[in-house]
């Protein structure tokens, strides 16, 4: 038995086949279903009303996300400036007792002082989030609220133990 | 049946190789640093000589070279995730990756420079 359903759409009225199966009406199988899903969007939503990407600087980003984020920021950072500055650094403490001098009085400028601790601060914080990274692939806080938890220990810890790389250095 | 692959040299190794090598060389790092503190808290070297002394000690050379070829490898995973997530087009992105190794295998013979030389 077959019969047709008429469906408003703002493009006009669209007829679609209908066919009794034993005791209910389904879509006859000759309907292109996805082509009639497609259909029904655009008529719910219109073209210019349609998300067609995510800005995620307008989005309020949760916090483990925050803390993923600094995760990749702080990485590339430590390997670009941070590894040739670390072995510039490496080689002035070792080379000889001139090259030691100058590396001191290089570091007790007070804006050097505050690189020392930005960078302090990214390499902490890239220990703590990987360690967190570690717990989640051993299946451990996987909790959405555990999860919140971990990552805000992240951040409190990097910041408190970046406080006291601070103070133990100067 | 056989799927076809399209496997591409700027994309991903296909497996569980470097996923677990990041993870590896991270504990390592990480060991390094814990007994980096520990060293430096119990000597509390000051002068260039006390420096040069702690580095000059056989197996502090062989774990300070452990821990940044471990470095290396980790930071060239890294690297090329960041790569592989934000440069697409493939001639800019071999480019670029193909810098990152001659960089790092150049830092590596730097750092080897440094504690040997």
């Amino acid at each position: 038995m077959i019969a047709w359903w008429q469906v408003k759409l703002s493009a006009g009225i669209e007829r679609i086949k209908l066919e009794k199966w034993s005791d209910c009406w389904v879509i006859h199988p000759s309907i292109n279903l996805p082509g009639l899903i497609g259909y029904f969007m655009e008529a719910r939503y219109p073209a210019k009303r349609r998300p067609k990407y995510l800005n995620l600087l307008k989005i309020r980003q949760p916090l483990p996300a925050i803390v993923s984020i600094l995760h990749r920021i702080s990485g590339v950072l430590l390997f670009l400036p941070g590894i040739p500055l670390f072995l510039y650094g490496l080689q002035m403490l070792l080379q000889s007792p001139e090259t030691f001098a100058s590396l001191q009085s290089n570091l007790a400028h007070p804006l050097c002082k505050l690189f020392l601790l930005l960078a302090t601060w990214f390499f902490i914080h890239h220990l703590l989030a990987g360690i967190r990274h570690l717990m989640l692939d051993l299946h451990y806080g996987m909790q959405l609220e555990q999860a919140r938890l971990s990552s805000k220990l992240v951040l409190v810890f990097g910041a408190i133990l970046t406080a006291l790389t601070g103070i133990w250095l100067w | 049946m056989v799927k076809p692959v399209h496997r591409v040299v700027t994309g991903a190794h296909y497996g569980l190789k470097d996923w677990l090598v990041q993870r590896i060389t991270a504990v390592l790092m990480a060991a390094y640093t814990g007994l980096l503190i520990i060293l430096i808290t119990v000597y509390q070297p000051e002068s260039h000589e006390e420096f040069k002394a702690l580095f000059s000690i056989q197996w502090m050379k062989i774990a300070s070279l452990l821990f940044f070829a471990g470095l290396c490898w980790h930071a060239w995973v890294g690297v090329r995730n960041v790569l592989m997530d934000y440069v697409h087009p493939m001639p800019v992105r071999l480019t670029l990756q193909i810098t990152c190794i001659v960089a790092l295998l150049g830092y590596l013979i730097w750092f080897l420079d440094i504690l040997w030389g």
